[in-house]
Parts: C-alpha cells; sequence; structure tokens
C-alpha cells in the first residue's frame, strides 16, 4: 500500500507520519442474548504526512475522523495496521518508548471553551506538559511558557489569567500554544476553527500556517468545511464510513473530483460567489448506521450513479488521476 | 404594509455587572413572502431579536420599541394571552439545536399533535392523519411509524424535519429559523435550506433565517440584515450586498472567507473582538476594529444612512462597484 501512495503522489520531504491501513474495529453490546456488533471505525486507512504539509480529513459525523484522530495521537491503539513516526513502528514500543513518542503528536481540540482547565491560569495550562515530560526547573518552564504566548499572539502579563477571562479566539491560542510546548512535529487539530466566528476563524488560520512555516509542523487537519481546507490544506481525504473514498493532492480534488460522494460534499457547501455554485447535485438521505453498513460500495444507497455493480461489489481504493479514488465508475466522472 | 414591522425595538437585561443593551434600536421589516436573512458574529444581538419577536425573552429581558407589529395587530400592547394565540400559529421558529429543543420525554408525534390541538382544536382520527400529513411534507420517510418515536432514536437531520413539521403545523406567515443548519452536517445542511426554501415558496410564508454562515445566506435570502454589537450595520439586497458591500464591517466579514481568499496565502482578518458589555465605544460601534476609522467616527454614532437599494450605519461607505477593501484603501 505505501508503495501505492508514493507512486501517485511522490513525496518530496521527509515523512514524519506513514499510517498503513489503519483499522479500529469497536464491540457493541447489542443486549444480553444478542452477540456484539462490531463497529468499524476505521476500516483500512493508509496516508503519508510530510513534515511542513498539512494534510486535510474531511467527511460528514460518522465518517471515522475522531477515530483517526484518536488513533494517530496514540490514546487509542488500532485494532490492526501500522503507524509509523519517523518509520518506527508504534506498536511494540516499551512504555519509556512510548512516552518518548507521544510528545512528537499533540493535539488541538474543536471546542475552546471545553477543552481547558477552568480552574488553572493560562500559565500553569501551559507548563503542565513541561512538568509532566521534561526536567526544566520552574523559572525556565515559565520563561518558556513566556516565549510560546508571544509566538501565539498573547501577552505577557495574561500569564496569571484563568481561561474564562478570553475571548473564543484567544482561547483557541491557548490550546495551539499548549500543543507546542513540548516542541512537537505533527499537531493534530480537530475541527479547530468550527466554534469560532468568521472573523476570528481567519486569525486562527493564519496563525496555524505562519506556525507550520517557523517550526515545520506537519498538521493533521479534520474539518467538515470546505472552503476552510482548500485554504489550509496540500492534500485531502474524503472519509465515509471509516474508509477513504477520495484521497489526493488539494488542487486536483477540488478541482477534479472523482468520487461522487465528493462532489455532492462540494456542491452541498454553500458558496458566497454565485459563479462558484456548483450543479446542485442533490444528497440522498443520510449516513447509514455504522452498525449495519450496506453491501457494496458502502456510498452506494446515496449515490445518483449508483448501478447494479455497485450494490454487491465494494470498490477498491486505486490510483485514477493523479488520486486515489474507491468507485467503480471513477473514470467517468470528468 | 410589511408583515412584520419593527421601529427602533432595544432589548435590555439586566445583570449584577449593570444593563446591557443586546439588541440596540434595530428597525426590521419583513413583507409577506420574503426571505430575510440576519447575520452577524455571536454577541450581536441577531438571536436576542428573534426571541423579542416571538416574545419569548425571560423575565430579565426588556423589550421597548417605538412600533412592534404583525399583519397590523401591535404586539407591544397585546396581552399575553392573545399574544400565545399568535406565537405558534400565525409566527413560528426553528431553534439551532433539535436535539435539545425538542422535548425527550414525549413522541415526535405528541410533539406535534400538542401544537394542532392547542392551535387548530383538531382531535382524534384528523389530528393523527394532519401530524402524518406533515411528517410526508418534511421529508421523514415511513411517518406513520414515526409518531411514536422519541427524538433519540431520531438523527440530527431527522429531528430538525419534526422541529419544522411543528413550526409550519399552523401554516404560519412568518417562520422564524435561527440557526436551523449548524449543528448538522453539509450534506443534511443542504437537504434543511432546500426543504425551507421549497415550503416558503410553496406557502407563501416570510421567512426570517439567522445564521453565521454568509455562504448559507447568500445561497438562500432575497434581502440581508447585518448585525454588529446589537445594531444593524447593513441591510441591503442579497446580490448587492455580497457583489459590493458598502458598509466597512461587511466588507471585512467577507474578506475573511476563505472562499474569497483563493490564491492568497494570509486571510485578511478583523482585529480585536466585538464589544462586550463593559467596552462599547464612544462613537461608531465599530470604529475601534474599522481601518477607515476617522475622528468622527471615534466621537459621533452614525446613523443608518441610505445608500443604494438599502442601508449602511456608516459616515464614509466603501465605494460602490465591485472592489474589494485593499483597493479602497489605496
Amino acid at each position: 500500500m505505501s508503495d501505492f501512495l508514493t507512486k501517485t503522489m511522490p513525496t518530496t520531504g521527509p515523512v514524519v507520519l506513514e499510517a498503513i491501513h489503519l483499522r479500529k474495529h469497536y464491540a457493541v453490546k447489542r443486549g444480553a442474548f444478542k452477540p456484539p456488533a462490531t463497529v468499524k471505525a476505521l476500516d483500512g486507512v493508509s496516508f503519508q504526512l510530510e513534515a511542513g504539509k498539512t494534510l486535510a480529513v474531511v467527511g460528514e459525523s460518522g465518517c471515522g475522523k475522531s477515530t483517526l484522530a484518536r488513533s494517530v495521537t496514540m490514546i487509542e491503539p488500532p485494532s490492526s495496521g501500522q503507524l509509523l513516526y519517523d518509520g518506527r513502528d508504534v506498536v511494540g514500543r516499551t512504555a519509556a518508548e512510548m512516552k518518548e513518542l507521544r510528545r512528537t503528536v499533540q493535539m488541538v481540540f474543536q471546542n475552546p471553551y471545553g477543552s481547558l482547565n477552568p480552574r488553572k491560569t493560562v500559565g500553569s495550562i501551559l507548563t503542565e506538559p513541561l512538568v509532566i515530560n521534561t526536567p526544566m526547573g520552574k523559572q525556565e518552564r515559565r520563561e518558556k511558557a513566556l516565549g510560546m504566548m508571544a509566538k501565539v499572539g498573547l501577552r505577557p502579563d495574561q500569564i496569571d489569567r484563568y481561561p474564562h477571562m478570553f475571548s473564543g479566539g484567544q482561547r483557541q491560542r491557548i490550546a495551539i500554544a499548549r500543543a507546542l510546548m513540548l516542541n512537537p512535529r505533527v499537531v493534530v487539530a480537530d475541527e479547530p476553527v468550527s466554534a469560532l466566528d468568521v472573523s476570528i476563524q481567519a486569525q486562527v488560520l493564519n496563525l496555524m500556517m505562519d506556525l507550520q512555516e517557523e517550526l515545520n509542523l506537519a498538521y493533521l487537519f479534520i474539518s467538515h468545511d470546505l472552503s476552510v481546507v482548500r485554504h489550509i490544506a496540500d492534500a485531502i481525504m474524503v472519509m465515509y464510513l471509516g474508509r477513504p473514498v477520495e484521497h489526493g493532492p488539494k488542487d486536483v480534488v477540488f478541482e477534479r473530483p472523482r468520487h461522487p460522494y465528493t462532489r455532492i460534499l462540494l456542491a452541498a457547501t454553500p458558496r458566497v460567489n454565485p459563479a462558484l455554485r456548483a450543479e446542485r447535485v442533490i444528497p440522498k438521505g443520510e449516513l447509514p448506521s455504522p452498525l449495519n453498513p450496506p453491501p457494496g460500495c458502502p456510498f452506494h444507497k446515496r449515490c445518483p450513479y449508483a448501478t447494479e455493480r455497485c450494490s454487491t461489489e465494494v470498490p477498491a481504493l486505486r490510483p485514477v488521476d493523479e488520486r486515489l479514488v474507491a468507485c467503480h465508475y471513477a473514470e467517468e466522472m470528468a | 404594509m410589511p408583515l412584520l414591522d419593527i421601529k427602533n425595538l432595544s432589548v435590555e437585561f439586566t445583570t449584577r455587572a449593570g444593563t446591557f443593551r443586546a439588541v440596540d434600536g434595530i428597525d426590521l421589516t419583513v413583507d409577506e413572502g420574503e426571505v430575510v436573512g440576519i447575520v452577524g458574529e455571536s454577541g450581536s444581538g441577531k438571536s436576542v431579536t428573534s426571541l423579542a419577536v416571538m416574545g419569548l425573552l425571560g423575565s430579565n429581558g426588556k423589550v421597548v420599541a417605538d412600533r412592534m407589529s404583525f399583519a397590523g395587530t401591535d404586539l407591544l400592547t397585546l396581552n399575553p394571552s392573545a399574544r400565545r394565540k399568535i406565537t405558534g400559529k400565525d409566527v413560528a421558529m426553528v431553534f439551532q439545536e433539535p436535539m435539545t429543543s425538542l422535548n425527550p420525554c414525549f413522541t415526535v408525534g405528541f410533539q406535534i399533535m400538542e401544537t394542532l390541538k392547542v392551535h387548530e382544536g383538531l382531535s382524534g382520527k384528523a389530528l393523527r392523519n394532519r401530524a402524518i400529513e406533515l411528517l410526508e411534507q418534511v421529508g421523514i420517510p415511513a411517518p406513520e411509524s414515526r409518531l411514536s418515536a422519541f427524538p433519540h432514536q431520531l438523527s440530527g437531520g431527522m429531528n430538525q424535519r419534526v422541529m419544522i413539521a411543528i413550526a409550519i403545523a399552523c401554516n404560519p406567515r412568518l417562520l422564524v429559523a435561527d440557526e436551523p443548519t449548524t449543528a448538522l452536517d453539509v450534506t443534511i445542511q443542504k437537504q434543511i435550506l432546500d426543504l425551507l426554501v421549497r415550503l416558503q415558496k410553496e406557502r407563501g410564508m416570510a421567512l426570517i433565517l439567522i445564521t453565521h454562515d454568509m455562504g448559507v445566506v447568500a445561497e438562500t435570502a432575497q434581502r440581508v440584515v447585518v448585525m454588529y454589537a446589537g445594531q444593524v450595520a447593513e441591510t441591503r439586497p442579497v446580490a448587492d450586498l455580497f457583489k459590493a458591500p458598502r458598509h466597512p464591517y461587511t466588507g471585512a466579514l467577507l474578506d475573511a472567507l476563505p472562499e474569497r481568499a483563493l490564491g492568497k496565502r494570509r486571510l485578511p482578518t478583523i482585529p480585536g473582538v466585538v464589544p462586550g458589555i463593559s467596552d462599547r465605544p464612544q462613537g461608531c460601534l465599530f470604529n475601534p476594529r474599522c481601518r477607515f476609522a476617522t475622528e468622527r467616527c471615534r466621537i459621533e454614532r452614525p446613523a443608518l444612512f441610505d445608500v443604494d437599494a438599502g442601508r449602511a450605519r456608516c459616515f464614509y461607505p466603501l465605494p460602490d462597484g465591485p472592489v474589494g477593501v485593499e483597493e479602497a484603501l489605496r
């Protein structure tokens, strides 16, 4: 799979993170006398993430975006598949090695109102990762926190304030600063701007791009907002029911989408400019229950182009026109 | 005569920190069958305005207006029981979070039938049939069996359809939708917006669509009201507003959209935040964040001036024609 990826999307820089056939299955109890069902939250996801680049993961709720974030940040181990940081597999590491590895990947959450402890000052929020992971002294930690605050655009006199004294945008700056305290190489951002107003969203996106340039960070950017993704991403992976359905460089996917689901997502995104509004492909129905996915192509029940073949045969992810796409009729979707 | 006619509406809340004016002298008219979009960032007073129209504000919210009338009825002097006859019947509302605005303890059928019982006096078989018919109209498959479903058994999109069914149950003349799609995925958002527009056209009902999403307004509304810090900053027909915003705030908001910045690496931003309870500036409320602010803006508060086919609250409206703020600065 990995040479499959490299052939379609050649990498230019060092690959920091590579996922190969990542799977995460959960057993769900259905009642005392029924056998437990399996939810395939992630079902064979592969990607490569380069230093200084952004991979955006898009899809509707329930598509496995957040499970992917939990696997990549090593909050939960994958059921099968490999996760390689700098070419080293995560599975089979000792506890000490895992602790070291966890420092290289940090996370920024969606809701800055819920992800910061209201009883801690900014200073103690920012220095906590250092207390746990480094032998730094108190003074050194405080200096590092002040340095990071300056980087994300917070004033040094705000270090002793509590989260409630900040606006939403400033709180997201604190969350970003916290994620960067241990000099990670990968930042997983789970909908980092969707709780923010438009003008604030622009500030935070600019900040994230500046920091990426300065620190050569790799972003795994999870979002449902395609206009934000188009602005910030280098590559994009569209997911549906735990599987990637289209994965390729941003411009290729946005300008010539080959999977019907990508086309529907693009058409459904409200546009300000009437000229940019795509022809209306009206999406049918809703995401099926992941407990009971349809046979064949998981998307065929909602797909306007589905045929007999789609309801029986699962389409494989294959290279078509500079990207990977999982659709039997990708060639015809021009 | 407009269907909804509001002149100089203010809403004040008494808090421990003092009185806070969430809505500060806004005018709003909605004609029969018109779709008006209200946009603004959080804290701009758009939801409070809609709650004032519906008469759903809590007891600490004080409503003052020169005029607030619906279809010729003065809502300000109406006694509460007469007001309740209008609310939910002629003026109905769809709220933001379908999961929390439906009552989890009752079936969706009960919640639809409740409205019909109170306002239309239906009962028995007729009541049930009308509820099924409504669920069918909002595109819920197998409506008979869904009557006995509880909200937690339905998805967010389905619950929002139920909310809309309740809202249109009594053929309202005005529907107020407060962020009806914010909690939903884009494909479901599209379905719900299409549904609202279809119902609006079929029934000739007026629709107030409140949202923070510029794209949603641009695609749905006929006229747009841009709110800032409790005031109307600009009100214009939709095409004009998005082609050539006249208020610097509208211009800056549109420039901050990633969609408009294609090819540019950095997004233009608006410095600062919406003024809150304690930091309302003197003069124009937008002046601390405005790139064009002059001495006059810092002292004197601008009125809503007429600009082409609309109004803008600015002494120095942006030039007409499709120019961005960047060019105007030069």
